[in-house]
This record gives C-alpha cells, structure tokens and sequence, in this order.
C-alpha cells in the first residue's frame, strides 16, 4: 500500500510532448553536412552537361588545372575504373534492361545536369570558377523527352540496349474479363502524374575526411540512408564495410530525395583517396534541380467497370512510368509500390495492373513522398469522382457502397494485400460531420443556382495507403535487394539513463522525442532520462534507414520491444537481489517487486548500477544491461482517412482558393499527436502543391524549364490554408504498439481531394478534367474550352489544358462508354 | 580587397573580404557562423535571412562589402538576447526569444532547416506588426519556404510570440 504515497511517473505515450530535437534547431547550434570542415578540406565543384543527349567527344580538363588554387581535376575517363557505376537495388522484372550509369559520364551524356568532370580546389569559389576553364565537346544526339515518343524506340537513350523500355510488370487479381464484360458501366480515363522535384530545404551536401594511410573513410552525407549508402559505397568502391563510417548529421528535410546513392558520394569518396585530403561538395539549388531525383512522372490509363447500382466490378491500370536516362536506387521500384495501392478501400472481383518503365533523356526519377501510392491514390480517387458523376449519384454515396465496412476486417483485397484493421465508416463520418458536409453542398448549389462567377468544388479522398516498409519476404517476393527489418539497442547506463540507439535516420519526424516515449513507458522512467543516438555507423552499425512511413512502424516496435527484453534481462537480476525467485518477480513503472512481500523492492536504477559493478550476479548472466533486437514486420500498416477539401474557383480568372481542408486520418495508435498533426500538416502541403503548383517542365530539346526556385513554384505561407484535423483510432493488428505511420498520409490523399474540388466546382460549365497542376492558366483554359466546346455542341468536352510535354494537342481523355440504361438508378432523383 | 567592420551578435568583425563574397558565405565560411543556412541560390527560399540594421534581409543577396558598418543580428545571437544594449522583450528564462520558444511548443519546425532564416523574419514582422492576423502572418513571410510544416504550426507559433510579446511588454 505504501506504494500509492509514492509519486507516479506520468506517462508519455499519447502525449503531446514538447520535442526534444529543437533546442540546436531554434538557436542555429546545428550540424548540417555543409558546417561541417575538416583540416585541409579541398572543395568539389562538378561540371556538368548542359545537354539532353550527347557523345563526349573531348574532355581536357588541363586548364582548370592551371588556375590557381586548383589542386586536381578529372574527366569521367580518368575515374571509370575507380568510380564504377551507381546502384540500382531494385530490379523489378529479371529481364529488367539496367544500363550503367557512370557517375561521371565517359562516353555520353543523356540529361541535362549528368556529371562530366570535376574540379578539387581550396575554396568554393575557386572551384566553381574552374569549371570554366574545363574544355568539354560534345556530338549532340537527339534528346527523348516524352514517354510515348521514347516508347516508339525511335531515339533510343542507351543505344546499346536496342530499346527504351526498361520493364514490363504485369500484375492480376481476379478475371479481368469477366468484370468488365457485360458490366453496366464503364468509365475509362487517362491521368497524368507530372514530374515533381522534391525540394528539401536543405541542399544535398558530402563531406569525406579520409585516413589515408589506413585506408579509413568518415562520409557525412545529407542523407536518409547512412547505413544503405554505407553499404552500397563499400559495393561500389570496393571498401570494406568496417573503414567506412558514414555519419547522417543533422539533415534538413528528405521527401525521398536523400534516399539514394549520389554520384557526388561516390566521386568524393574516390578522389578523398586519391588525394588523401577532406573532400567536400555542396549542391546548389539549380544544381540540384539537374542532379537530384525526381518524382511522379506517370501516365496513368486507367478504366474502372462497376454496376448499375455503383458496385466496382473490376479496374484496369496501364501505367507508364518515366525512370529518366538512369536507374537510381530503387527508380524501378516506385510504381510497382503503386500496383498494391489502386484498389485502395474498395471491394471489387478483378484488378489488372500493367507498368512500363521507360527511359527518356532526363534527371532520373526515384521515390517522393508516398512513391507510387500517391500517384495510385490519384487514380482510384479521380476515378471513383468520375464513376460517381456517370452515375449520378453523390462522390461519398459511391464511395460507401464500396469500400470495405469495419466488420470485413481483417480484408484480404483484390491486389493481395490483408487490410488488418481500420473504420473507414468511422473517420468519414467524423470528417464530414467537421466540414459541414451538407451546408457545403447547399451553397454550391447556390452558387450554381445564380451563375455566381466564384463557383464552389467539394473534393473527397477517402485514402489507404501500405507503409511500414516492409516485411522483408514480401520485399524479397518483390525482387527488392535487401529487406525491411529495423534494429535497436536498448541500455541502462550505471546512473540509471536510458540510451536507445536506433537504425532510422530521421531528417525532421521526430524520433527522438517519440522513441523517448516509447522507451520511457516501457522501462518506467522519465521521458527526459532518454537519450536516442542514431545516423552514424559506428554508433548504430545496424539499421536500414528512415523513408515508406516504416520508422515507428518498424524501428518504434523495435525500440519497444528492445525496452522489453531489458526488462527480461534485468527481472533476473532483480530476483537475484532481492533474493527472490524469478517467477515472483513483478515489474510496474520502473520497479521490481517480489509478489508476497511487498517492502523488497529495487528500481530499475539500481539494478543498473548493481550490474555495473558486477560484483554480485547470479551464475550464467553476463553483466550488463543491453538488449539489441532486429524487427522484421510481419505485415505493412494500413493508415486511412478521409480528406474533404472546399474550393472556391473564380471562373473568370482561373484561380482556385481552398476555402477549408478538413481531414481525419487513422494512423493507429498515437505516440505524439503534435508530431503526427506536423506529418499531416506538412504532407497535406506537398500533396497541395501538386495538385495545384508544382511542375517539372522540360522542353522538346530536354532542358529542364523550371530549373530554379523562380520557375518552380514550390507553395509559400500564402498559398496554403490552414488544416483542420482530426484523429479516429484503429490500432494496428500487426505490431505490438498498435502504430501504423504517418509521415506520407497527407501526400497520399490530399491531392485527388483538391483536384475533386477543383472539377466539381466546374463541372456543370462542362469540364471534366484538368490536368495536374490545376494553375489559374489551365483552370481558365479548361472553361474556355469548355465554352467552346459547347457551342460548338461537339458533344465531347476536350478540356485538358496545353501540357507542356504534350504540347497544344494533349492526349485525349477516352470518351465515357455506358454499357447499359442507367435509368432509375438511385437516390440521385433520377426514377 | 575591401576591409569591412560589421558587427554581428554583439561582436565587431573586421576583415579583408574578396568584392563578390557573398553576405553568407562570409558569415558561414569565415565566421564560422553555421547557424544562418543557404537554400537556394535565387533568393527565393530564405533560409538565409537575418537582420541588417533591424530589418530582415536575406544574406545570400548581400555581398559582405554591404554589410561594412552594419550592425547584424543572426539567430546564433538572438538566442542570447538582442545584439544591442537592452536585454530582450518579453525574453524568456533560459535566454531564448519568445519566437524560439513559441516555434518549439508550438511544434514550427520539423527537419529545422528553414527555421533560423523563419524566425529572423519573424522578427521583423512582429516588430512591424505586433498583433498580424493569420494572413498577416502568411503574407509576412511569403519570402520564407518550409518544406515540412505545411506552414499550419508556423502561423501558430507567430501567433503564440506576438501574444507573449504582447504580455510582455
Ligand atoms: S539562400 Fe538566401 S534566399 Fe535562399
Ligand atoms: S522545418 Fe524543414 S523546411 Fe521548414
């Protein structure tokens, strides 16, 4: 009893703590890549092709050399041997065509930006000022720029492999032909997912501080993956793991974009040996826009059959995913992330899903946030939006009449994933009862009603996504080259404080503080007694990184589990102390009891301390109080929600302004609902900015147009509104914290709600599709069509804008084909 | 070369600087003074703002020869207080300027890397406008990108410093 006198620990799981993170981040105490120097640091500058497509015919580098201040230059051809080629870990089809890829190009440049030589001097300026004096020729070749002109193989990007296809991934559930024969309905639409360029704030950068005599190399990198790149480098240069330490400093933002081997890695770390000097290399913006991944680039054909009544029958899916000129580390992976993610909530007999991968003349694309999901979510999202206006019946009405009902858990989908858990009843109903679902459809139809010149959109998204990557099986079944298990150690120290050493790299999610909490409930001590090292090899030799929303899902379960097994381990030493039998011991809130005798008590502490000193213990332990534990999931999570989205478009303008965001995300059980509101936040933002911003725009000739911050409108404070938010709480089944992860939620869904909204604004004026993104010139283009359209009384509605890829005759969206008399169909009023 | 005198966070500097040196980079690459960082290289991001005089500039638009005989303020200084005489209004205990403290309980940051060049221009926003509305806010710091936050948390923690300020005062 006297136990209740005692003052109890507060528990952190669930709260919204404060983050432990901040302090160095709010008073500039930080260690970007870029901060940090070493003695004798000689600065990289990298020349690169100013052309799409070219043979290198001279590369004299002699020049530069003559400058002073430079101490060595090299052409592709003097490193080839050492460099070797860039990886690609995910070759998705056996027969997959995976050129080399020289991270200085020897023989040929294929994009805009590839690396041609590069110059080693004593400071920044002087080595970008070499660049100049580097003499470069080149045999322009005819640049592919558009993937269905690449597919005709006319303009081939690496001569040698006789085609630009680089893999045909089919994939099937159900008989697709059966589904779609005879069905009531069929709605066939084509959608393009335009390239986006990620744009973490914080510019890549590479520091490599070589011990040369002992053939030992310390890579800080800005980078998500230290330990995937520590082991790529050591494949790549031939270093062995144990002389290679690779340090994640503090890292200013990802999105993917620093889920990679760079070439900049692998040529620092070669001249660094080389020269037996720090080498040391910063992008700069514009650089990066040529030199750094980026996302989406799909075409999306897609077709959907269903029901008089609304039920899906079967989904079609003929994708076409730009990889640009070379693999990158997981470039093939992307869109077969996407196949799993096209069925999304819904119920229906068959799915067919087809992928070409194709090479065209530009900077390689690789994973954005949500990787292949977002771009699926789209689809499916559009798709319902469209099968909805076809039959007449209300967008969330459709949607019900689908998707999976929270009795139907565990749901094995048509894809072949098991859904463990989840209500999308539950969060819909929450979200619609936030966004004033109904009052909304009133005023819209007022304003249609009076031919208001501001029209009002409701846009939904009613998303899954798979995260938590991944059980390693299932990354093995997907020919990926490693697996998706995550590590943590968990150790008392002699005063009694927690260290927790973590295999994820985070660059901004928060771990720190919410591996805190973990480790602080587990164990029954205070969140601040938590100390959480990560983002160097030599601290944490084990992990496989921080990206795919799997770091809670996968390394939080780790840090909780590890928690656990000390608790083991350290109920033995209890028992020993307290002179107790094992079985008798009880642990609570960072203390061990013995059961019957209520005054022997010890402490976790000081159990620490006592194993410390080892001068006592029983026979057969070892003293210490560490446990490492290796996670490998058994299932991915399945996060949900839905996302609504009131628009207000001004139809004489074009300019879209969003009126209100209302989302309810099922995430699982919460850690840090501050931090999980933040991920939401800020990945409602980027999924924003595609809807309506964002474009990677490359001419005929392959030069990237949007090659810097002017050009490419990233979304500032003014273009964005504020979010309301809201949480319904399904644990997950398949991992003992319930969590299912977070960090791409918000990408997944929001950018089919907006650009729902956009069109059900504009939907009676007789537009039926914009393309992405939805910009002031293209919304009013649409309508303008649109008018035209209708005076002409053609009877089809062309309303896809000019794409710039495309140019003024974009790919036509398939007319609708109704199968069948739609007549009486349902509560839409039609009977 | 050029000599210039500038002082920054209460410490005067003087030095013989190339006539191109950018603001920034004589601050990061000479000074040592990591804590203003670079986004982008059109002035377009602002990672890279801190106060010339008082008011927000962006140092990667300056050349250092501009800032001779400026007094300069960075977020490494601010977290000491004001560079000038007075200690800070409405300061907190542990030494951090209201906006510090509010972009942390407020969660206005996540990877963090914009954060030094927000707040600076916070700063000068609140001293502009003491009480901003939210689109006060947004349009104040339409010249700093964030790429994590979605900005939501960022106009609350201006939000929660001017209030402090204010209370403060
Ligand atoms: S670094 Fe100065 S505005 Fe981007
Ligand atoms: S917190 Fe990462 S860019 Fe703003």
């Amino acid at each position: 009893m006297t136990d209740l006198a005692e003052p109890t620990r507060t528990p952190s799981v669930g709260q919204p703590l404060h983050r432990k993170e901040d302090a160095r981040l709010v008073t500039g105490q930080t260690r970007w890549t870029d901060n940090l120097t070493a003695p004798g640091t000689l600065h990289m500058a990298v020349l690169r092709s100013p052309m799409a497509h070219a043979g290198i015919t001279r590369v004299d580098t002699a020049p530069a050399l003559d400058q002073p201040g430079v101490i060595a230059a090299f052409s592709g051809a003097d490193l080839a041997d050492e460099l070797g080629s860039l990886p690609c870990a995910w070759p998705v089809t056996a027969d997959m065509v995976h050129p080399d890829h020289p991270p200085l190009a020897v023989a040929e440049v294929r994009y805009v930006g590839d690396a041609v030589a590069v110059v080693v001097a004593r400071d920044r300026y002087t080595a970008a000022d070499a660049l100049e004096h580097i003499v470069a020729d080149y045999e322009p070749l005819p640049a592919v720029v558009d993937m269905e002109a690449a597919l005709a193989d006319e303009v081939l990007v690496h001569a040698g492999k006789g085609t630009n296809t680089c893999f045909v991934w089919p994939f099937a559930g159900g008989d697709i032909d059966a589904a779609f024969d005879g069905a009531d309905v069929v709605v066939e639409r084509r959608f393009v997912q335009q390239r986006l360029i990620p744009t973490a704030i914080e510019p890549r950068a590479v520091l490599v501080e070589p011990v040369a005599a002992a053939g030992e190399y310390t890579v800080y990198s800005a980078t998500q993956i230290p330990h995937i790149l520590r082991l790529m480098l050591a494949l790549t240069t031939g270093i062995s793991e144990g002389k290679l330490r690779v340090v994640a400093p503090d890292v200013g933002g990802g999105f993917g974009s620093k889920l990679n081997v760079y070439a900049e890695e692998v040529i620092a770390l070669v001249l660094a040996k080389r020269l037996g000097r720090p080498i040391k290399w910063t992008e700069s913006r514009s650089e990066g826009y040529q030199a750094t991944i980026h996302g989406r680039d799909q075409i999306q054909d897609v077709a959907i059959a269903a029901h008089a009544d609304g039920r899906i029958r079967g989904l079609r899916v003929d994708l076409k995913a730009d990889m640009g000129a070379y693999l990158q580390l997981v470039t093939p992976g992307v869109p077969i992330l996407g196949a799993f993610m096209f069925p999304a909530i819904y119920k229906m007999d068959a799915y067919d899903f087809r992928c070409t991968g194709v090479f065209t003349t530009k900077t390689p694309t690789d994973a954005y946030r949500g990787a292949g999901r977002p771009e699926a979510t789209f689809a499916i999202e559009r798709l319902m939006d469209e099968l909805a206006v076809e039959l007449g019946v209300d967008p969330m009405e459709l949607r019900r009449r689908n998707w999976i009902t929270h009795e139907e858990f565990p749901y094995t989908t048509v894809a072949g994933l098991t859904y463990d858990s989840g209500n999308y009843e539950a969060a819909t109903d929450k979200a619609m009862a936030m966004f004033d679902y109904d009052g909304l459809r009133r005023e819209q139809a007022e304003r249609r009603e009076r031919n208001d010149r501001v029209q009002l959109g409701i846009g939904i998204s009613t998303y899954t996504e798979m995260c938590g990557l991944a059980p390693s099986r299932v990354l093995g079944s997907l020919s990926y080259g490693a697996g998706g298990w995550e590590a943590a150690t968990v150790r008392v120290t002699p005063t009694g404080k927690i260290e927790v050493v973590t295999g994820t790299s985070p660059h901004g999610q928060g771990h720190v503080t919410c591996w805190s909490q973990i480790a602080a409930d587990a164990l029954g001590v205070a969140f601040e007694d938590v100390e959480v090292l990560h983002g160097d090899t030599q601290v944490s030799p084990m992990g496989m990184d921080t990206y795919g929303s799997r770091s809670l899902v996968v390394g939080g379960v780790a840090v909780q589990q590890a928690a656990e097994k000390v608790i083991e381990k350290a109920k033995r030493f209890a028992a020993h102390l307290l002179e107790a039998s094992e079985d008798d011991i009880d642990f609570s809130d960072g203390t061990f009891t013995v059961r019957g005798s209520p005054e022997a008590t010890t402490t976790i502490q000081d159990v620490a301390l006592a194993v410390f000193a080892a001068h006592d213990y029983p026979e057969g332990l070892e003293p210490d109080l560490t446990s490492d534990v290796v996670f490998d999931p058994e299932n991915f999570s399945f996060p949900h929600g839905t996302h609504l989205c009131a628009i207000e478009v001004d139809t004489e303008t074009g300019r879209s302004v969003i009126r209100s965001y209302v989302c309810v995300d099922d995430v699982g059980r919460v850690i840090n609902p501050q931090i999980v509101e933040g991920q939401v936040h800020g990945g409602i933002a980027q999924g924003i900015a595609q809807a309506l911003y964002e474009e990677a725009v490359y001419d005929d000739a392959g030069n990237l147009v949007t090659g810097t911050l002017v050009d490419y409108f990233v979304p500032g404070a003014p273009d964005l509104p504020s979010f309301t938010t809201g949480r319904t709480e399904t644990p997950a089944t398949s991992n003992a914290l319930g969590v299912k992860g977070v960090g791409e939620a918000g990408t997944i869904a929001s950018t089919p709600a907006v650009v729902n909204a956009v069109l059900d604004a504009l939907r009676h004026l007789g537009v039926t599709d914009i393309a992405m993104p939805c910009s002031p010139e293209r919304v009013w283009r649409a309508l303008h069509d649109a008018r035209e359209g209708a005076t002409q009384a053609s009877g089809t509605v062309a309303s896809r804008p000019p794409h710039p890829e495309y140019g003024e005759s974009p790919p036509q969206a398939p007319a609708i084909a109704t199968q069948a008399d739609l007549s009486g169909l349902d509560e839409g009023g039609q009977q | 070369m050029p000599t210039i005198s500038v002082k920054i966070d209460g410490t005067t500097y003087r030095d013989d600087v190339e006539a191109r040196l950018l603001f920034v980079h004589y601050l990061r690459d000479r000074l040592g003074l990591t804590g203003t960082n670079i986004g982008c290289d059109t002035s377009n991001c602002g990672a890279c703002t801190v106060l010339v005089d008082g008011h927000s500039a962006k140092s990667c638009t300056m050349l250092a020869v501009q800032a001779d005989g400026c007094e300069v303020q960075t977020i490494e200084g601010l977290a000491r207080g004001w560079a000038g005489a007075s200690e800070p209004e409405g300061g907190q205990q542990d030494g951090w300027h209201p906006l510090q403290t509010a972009f942390h309980t407020e969660h206005g940051l996540q990877c963090g890397y914009c954060t030094p060049g927000m707040i600076m221009a916070s700063v000068d926003l609140l001293a502009d406008n003491p009480d901003p509305s939210e689109d006060e806010i947004r349009h104040g710091l339409e010249g700093n990108l964030c790429r994590c936050t979605g900005y939501h948390n960022i106009v609350k923690a201006v939000h929660a410093a001017a209030t402090q300020m204010k209370a403060g005062a």
